[in-house]
């Protein structure tokens, strides 16, 4: 005999509207974990692309920043052209370790999706692409025979969706051309798994677009020296230097209002449950006035009386936090794909990362909500005298 | 001599009610003894609930003194009143005042837990066996008749030892066999333990039955 098991079956006494508050409460939990499982996810996962794209500046056209930020993410850079020359002129100096040009391009296939048409990436790259990216690992074939041969190499994904082995043939649409395959990569877990690479010589001729880029990928040797070389790029005319980390923070910025938004959800969501829960609690201490009446006749301090209705608030919030967890563990995939569909951009790997430190603290976050939600109920009964409590029943 | 349970001198509560007061108990002198079976009876309205409620340390007093137990409780206020009964006084009410949620066993157990006494389960059971429902002892309120609940919560009065119990109406809901069963343990437990009853009732033929009758009327003591 103690308190919480009384707690517990004087909830079990009016089990639906028990479940459904409790319900109120997992729901608020679910929400607000998925939440800040995907601020955390987002973040790694798009830190994580970035650092596996290789290098840290990367040089394009002159144009708008967030665009390139955002297409670059989507494939390597935005759609305007740079002049090689301007590679030239920069591959020199010292302060570089590695240096790669890029040229991508995307053509509209309209067999793709099942005839719904999508877009293929061809990404013109050069033997430095692969010294960049040193975790790009051949699952078969190898690199290109020679800087023009007439040969793609496949991103794991790109491969699995048009079915292609090492040595089938590959036709890119309207451009009347059928290149050989020389290679597939290993899955890779960034968007270069979605890409179709070509020699950049080929790509320039097969493009129309000879002598031009779309973007330079730039590796320092001391990346404490990043905000100067930033500084001496811009002297060359007609390119803009962006750094990965500004695309870091130009992402988290477009996402931010989003971000704002789902967390005012969580909120509200937070509010109506602690109302539901107050309510409840509420509702079964007036519907118990005699019985609370006849405890205290019976003995039970005010603190005890306080303590009971107490534990049953506390016990309907942390059952509420434990299966609020266990269904932002089992949604966190479902969440995920809403999530994309929504945000502007999203980086590949995942964008909801449910951490045990976060489970953690939402289920002390419940408890705490149950102190709190239950301060008012347990005070009214607490307070109850005795005989009016015994008479008003009667 | 026998130890006084109960000692009252011009004993008043008086209740407000808008601007009218209200005299529910009024000047009510009274001495029980330990040992004694005593019924107060009166018509409705006469007092016998109030007054009962003072003596059980349920309400405080308006005016007069009040000892209980050798305790001066006339100007404890209410909050301060739960040391005084807890553990004490035992309560008996009309309408049987189980907790729905809790078997009888655990109704008895969490009486010694409200009394601040061990929850002993072997004696819970001795007193369900006392009061002839042993075979009941899991059973929820619900699953028992209203006198087989009522004899749970007298079971649930005498787990604790008080030194004396109060009995409001306690057969007020019952039909007259069992009302006659309920009573005659209660006479029972007064012969045997020597245990001082005071009881509130309607019924002339359970207060005749009692060592000593009060009658109450309009807040006074008529005979
Ligand atoms: N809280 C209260 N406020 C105002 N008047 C009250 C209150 N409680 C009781 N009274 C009045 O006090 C008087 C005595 O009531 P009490 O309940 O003690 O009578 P009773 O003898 O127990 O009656 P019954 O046989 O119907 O139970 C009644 O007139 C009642 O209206
Ligand atoms: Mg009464």
């Amino acid at each position: 005999m103690n308190t919480l098991s009384i707690a517990v079956k004087n909830l079990r006494r009016k089990k639906i509207r028990s479940v459904l508050t409790i319900g109120g409460v997992s729901i608020a939990v679910a929400v607000l974990v998925s939440l800040m499982g995907f601020d955390k996810g987002y973040q790694q996962s798009l830190t994580s692309n970035i650092d596996r794209m290789g290098y840290q500046l990367l040089v394009t056209a002159k144009g708008c920043p967030y665009e390139a930020a955002t297409m670059m993410l989507k494939g390597g850079g935005g759609l305007r052209y740079m002049e090689q020359d301007a590679y030239d002129q920069i591959r020199s100096d010292q302060r570089i370790e590695q240096i790669t040009p890029q040229l991508v391009a995307t053509v509209f296939d309209p067999d793709r999706a099942e005839g719904e048409g999508g877009f293929v990436m061809f990404m013109g790259i050069h033997d430095s692409y692969m010294k960049l990216k040193p975790w790009n690992k051949f699952k078969s074939g190898g690199w290109f025979s020679s800087p023009d041969a007439d040969e793609v190499i496949m991103g794991f994904e790109a491969a699995e969706l048009e079915q292609r082995n090492v040595g089938d043939e590959i036709f890119i649409p309207g451009k009347n051309k059928i290149l050989k395959v020389a290679g597939i990569f290993e899955r890779t877990g960034t968007q270069d798994d979605g890409i179709v690479f070509m020699p950049l010589q080929t790509t320039q001729q097969i493009f129309g677009l000879p002598g031009k880029l779309t973007g330079v990928g730039i590796k320092l040797k001391d990346i404490q020296t990043i905000s100067k070389v930033e500084e001496d790029l811009y002297e060359v005319p007609g390119i803009q230097v962006i750094s990965m980390a500004q695309v870091r923070g130009t992402i988290l910025n477009l996402i931010a209002s989003a971000k704002i938004m789902a967390n005012s959800i969580a909120v509200i969501a937070i509010f109506i449950a602690v109302i539901g829960v107050i309510n409840t609690i509420l509702m079964s201490v007036f519907e118990r006035t005699q019985e609370i009446g006849i405890l205290k006749a019976m003995g039970a301090s005010r603190f005890q009386i306080f303590r009971l209705i107490w534990a049953e608030t506390i016990l309907i919030c942390s059952l509420g936090g434990i299966i609020g967890n266990i269904v932002a563990l089992t949604a966190s995939r479902a969440v995920e794909a809403i999530i994309v569909n929504i945000l502007p951009f999203t980086p590949s790997g995942p964008i909801v990362v449910i951490y045990p430190a976060l489970l953690v603290y939402a289920l002390a976050g419940a408890v705490v909500l149950g102190l709190i939600a239950g301060l008012y109920p347990s005070w009214r009964a607490c307070a109850m005298v005795p005989v009016e409590a015994i008479r008003r029943g009667e | 001599m026998n130890r006084t349970i109960v000692k009252a001198e011009k004993l008043r509560k008086v209740y407000h009610l808008f601007a009218e007061e209200i005299a529910a108990v009024d000047g009510v002198d009274l001495e029980i003894t330990a040992g004694e079976f005593v019924s107060i009876m009166g018509p409705s309205g006469s007092g016998k609930t109030t007054l009962l409620d003072m003596i059980g340390c349920l309400d405080s007093i308006s005016d007069g003194t009040l000892e209980i137990l050798g305790e001066d409780v006339s100007s404890t206020p209410e909050s301060q009143l739960v040391k005084t009964r807890r553990g004490q006084i035992g309560f008996i009410f009309q309408d049987f005042s189980l907790i729905p949620s809790l078997t009888a066993l655990e109704n008895l157990q969490l009486g010694l837990f409200l009394a601040g006494k061990q929850t002993n389960r072997q004696k819970c059971l001795e007193m369900l066996d006392k009061v002839h429902l042993s075979h009941r002892c899991n059973h929820l309120p619900k699953q028992m008749s209203g006198g087989e609940q009522q004899r749970v919560a007298i079971a649930r009065a005498l787990v604790i030892e008080p030194d004396f119990l109060l009995a409001d109406e306690p057969t007020g809901h019952l039909d007259t066999a069992t009302t006659q069963t309920v009573f005659a343990l209660l006479k029972e437990i007064n012969a045997q333990q020597n245990l001082t009853i005071i009881l509130a009732t309607h019924d002339a033929s359970i207060g005749s039955q009692t060592q000593r009758t009060i009658l109450l009327k309009d807040g006074k003591i008529a005979s």
